[in-house]
């Protein structure tokens, strides 16, 4: 199809009409409600169940929620998590929960924040929180390791207390 | 002529004809127990041969039978008795079956455990019906109520009886609402074995086998009801050679081993069938490692060799081959230095040097823990060379289920193909006395460290060429013109011959380290380099060419080793 171009007018040639149309347009922006922000000084805050990238939780006691089960590592699909295990001596400490992640290393130029970490965890450990954008001046600098993951993370509770549970029922029964 | 017959017809063997879900089997009427002796057959062995599996806990073929964890209950039909004490027919001819009934009637037949029921004739045995559906239900139910339910943090995870049932027979949900009974975990029973007495399910495989195979009675059960626990005697440590058996016959995570706790998790774990290089038993092993790094030694069953067994000095016998000061580079020492080589530089070098030695003037230390590949290449260049050959020979205790006291692995294989005298190490004063004398001028010690053999450093440094490969730094190593770093066993495939002749082929598990090399490989180099001989170059090849020379492996092949072995004409 040939499309015919018709010839402008003396008016349309003249172009004020044009412009006056086009600085009524940038004028009512101007005083309107600004819509841009000053990324990175400003950023946006993410609508909640976002999900950003995975950082470990600690529970209202301080403790490092992860038993390290490496669920996480098995499930993840880009191999960005590798966990050290304890080994097995002994940790007074952790009181009835017997095991904690010696190392926890998250890549994060790696993870591809799909959230099957956070879907597999049986302890409701590592969350996928609301961090976007991250940067860092190495490759080294993003595998972030157990105690960045757990500064980031910070506390998250939950309702069912099942390490308490099991240690006040141990209490009760000895008790007798 | 039928009299003049001496061979004797082998007895027919008496079987029973029982229905498994409707499909007639034909079973023998006796089968072997844990001891080999004729026990009618029982209706899991029935099963088995049905192809049909029960879901079991406490029974183990290699134990003796419990019949406590009631896992394997399964509904049964027996033919229906008249008053005449004769089978009541249906009108068709067959005979009635009476099955069982929830809630039982104590007239009719009940749930059996098929353990330890043996079969009787025209029983009929259900594995899939409701009644059997519902009785595996109720037993998972009870053996759950008090499991704590940790397995993010069991070793066990993975590997678990309870959670393989739980998911196949077991209900999804739990209708438990009482506390359960806590009981003691991290108990230190011995010097290996961690045990967590919440997850145990009382199946007393453990006992048993601490009582009747290792024949140490240290554990048992005490209190009573729903506190039933496992321990050890009082005061006294679960401490024998054989403490870790117990770990893998565990069907959850209540034994578990102090090496591997939190190590790692099962699931990650390539299996590598191996062999044990401990003693001369040569036990069949798995090895479970991840990411080149080995985690644990398992037996692998093998009725011939170990049954479903090894030590506990065997199993933890791994650690070495990832230490960190093995020997990773290829070394030329002269009197310049010493210098690091490639291996190309080395094979060239070690070929121009070992040219120039004259016949008769050479002495090879071979090592009994060389596979037979090896020491048949070993061979070739004593051959050539006309030399003075020996192994080391390594005696400890013996113990009358599986240790042995050569401690060699392959000590049949050496002998065999005539590295060493049947009292091994007799020739050792004869080369000391050469190199002495001066007749000797080169030394292979070939994955031995000779000063162990009696040999004096003083003694090694007046040879004018002294050849050295192992994996670990020794003296002899420091002092050697040449060292080759070589591949502990798991880091190459093989085959050795075990003390009662039978040979066992074990395979590759991680990568060598460093620059390390599987020793066949450079000894196909120097022996193509030295003789120009024909030698295959793979090691089912170099294996076949073995066989095909030596009377004891004739007729044999590699792929005739298959997994568990065979017998050799030793």
């Amino acid at each position: 199809m040939i499309i015919k171009r018709t010839p402008l007018n003396w008016l349309e040639r003249l172009y004020i009409p044009s412009l006056i149309n086009g600085f009524k347009v940038t004028l009512s922006h101007f005083f309107g409600k600004k819509v841009t922000m000053q990324y990175p000084e400003e950023k946006w805050t993410v609508p909640e169940g976002y999900r950003g990238a995975p950082y470990l939780v600690q529970d209202s006691k301080d403790r490092t929620k992860c038993v390290s089960c490496q669920l996480c590592e098995f499930v993840c699909p880009p191999k960005a998590i590798r966990i050290t295990p304890p080994g097995p001596e002994v940790n007074l400490e952790r009181g009835n929960i017997e095991k904690e992640p010696a190392e926890f290393e998250i890549n994060m130029l790696r993870c591809i924040f799909c959230g099957y970490c956070q879907e597999v965890c049986p302890e409701e450990a590592i969350f996928l929180q609301e961090d976007y954008s991250l940067t860092g001046q190495s490759r080294e600098e993003m595998i972030y390791d157990k105690k960045k993951l757990l500064e980031l993370g910070g506390v998250r509770d939950s309702k069912v207390k099942k390490w308490d549970k099991k240690a006040a029922d141990a209490a009760a029964q000895s008790a007798h | 002529m039928a009299s003049e017959t001496t061979q004797v017809e082998p007895k027919p063997v008496e079987t029973i004809t029982v229905k498994v879900n409707g499909v007639s089997v034909e079973v023998p009427k006796t089968t072997p127990d844990w001891q080999g002796n004729p026990v009618p057959t029982t209706i899991l062995q029935a099963c088995q041969q049905a192809s049909k599996e029960i879901p079991h806990y406490c029974y183990h073929p290699k134990l003796p039978v419990a019949g406590n964890c009631r896992m394997c209950l399964v509904e049964v039909g027996m033919p229906a008795m008249g008053r005449d004490r004769k089978p009541v027919l249906n009108e068709d001819g067959t005979p009635v079956i009476q099955k069982g009934v929830l809630p039982y009637d104590p007239s009719l037949p009940r749930g059996a455990i098929a353990c330890a029921t043996p079969v009787a004739p025209n029983m009929e045995i259900y594995t899939d019906s409701d009644n059997t559906k519902m009785m595996r239900e109720a037993v998972l139910e009870s053996l759950l109520i008090n499991h704590p339910l940790d397995c993010p943090i069991c070793d066990q995870a993975g590997e678990c009886k309870l959670q393989e049932y739980s998911v196949e027979h077991g209900q999804a949900t739990s209708r438990f609402v009482e506390t359960k009974v806590s009981k003691p975990k991290q108990v230190d029973l011995g010097p290996r074995i961690m045990l967590d007495d919440e997850r145990c399910i009382l199946c007393t495989r453990c006992i048993r086998f601490s009582r009747d195979v290792a024949g140490d009675d240290a554990l048992g059960i005490v209190n009573r009801g729903s506190y039933n626990t496992i321990a050890a005697y009082p005061g006294e440590r679960f401490d024998n050679n054989y403490t870790l058996n117990t770990v893998d016959l565990c069907p959850v995570g209540a034994l578990t081993s102090k090496d591997f706790r939190f190590q790692m998790r099962v699931w990650f774990m390539k299996e590598t069938k191996s062999l044990c290089t401990s003693c001369a038993t040569g036990c069949n092993i798995t090895v479970g490692s991840r990411e080149n790094k080995v985690y644990r030694y398992e037996p692998r069953d093998n009725d011939a060799v170990n049954a479903s067994w090894m030590c506990d000095h065997g199993r933890l016998n791994y650690k070495w081959a990832q230490r960190e000061d093995r020997l990773k580079d290829c070394l030329i020492r002269d009197e310049k230095g010493t210098q690091k080589v490639t291996w190309a530089t080395l094979s060239k070098a070690l070929i121009e040097r070992l040219n120039q030695a004259e016949k008769g003037s050479v002495a090879i230390i071979a090592s009994a823990r060389a596979t037979v590949e090896e020491l048949f290449l070993i061979k070739q260049l004593a051959d050539h060379f006309q030399a003075i050959t020996d192994c080391v020979a390594r005696q400890g205790e013996a113990d009358r289920l599986l240790v042995q006291a050569d401690k060699n692995p392959n000590s049949q294989g050496a002998t065999a193909l005539g590295l060493c005298f049947s009292e091994m190490g007799i020739q050792i004063p004869s080369i000391e006395q050469g190199i002495a004398s001066g007749k000797i001028k080169t030394l292979l010690c070939l994955g031995e460290d000779a000063t162990k053999a009696g040999l004096d450093v003083s003694l090694l440094k007046q040879l004018e060429c002294l050849v050295a490969s192992d994996i670990l730094p020794n003296p002899t190593v420091e002092v050697a013109h040449f060292v080759l770093p070589s591949c502990s066993h798991l880091e190459k495939r093989g085959s050795f011959i075990n003390g009662k002749g039978r040979i066992q082929k074990f395979m590759q598990a991680v990568q060598p380290s460093g620059d390390a090399r599987a020793d066949w490989e450079w000894l196909r180099e120097l022996v193509v380099g030295l003789t120009g001989k024909p030698i295959a170059d793979t090691l089912p090849g170099v294996f076949n060419q073995c066989s095909q020379q030596y009377e004891a492996l004739s007729g044999i092949t590699w792929q005739d080793i298959g997994d568990l072995g065979v017998e050799t004409k030793i």
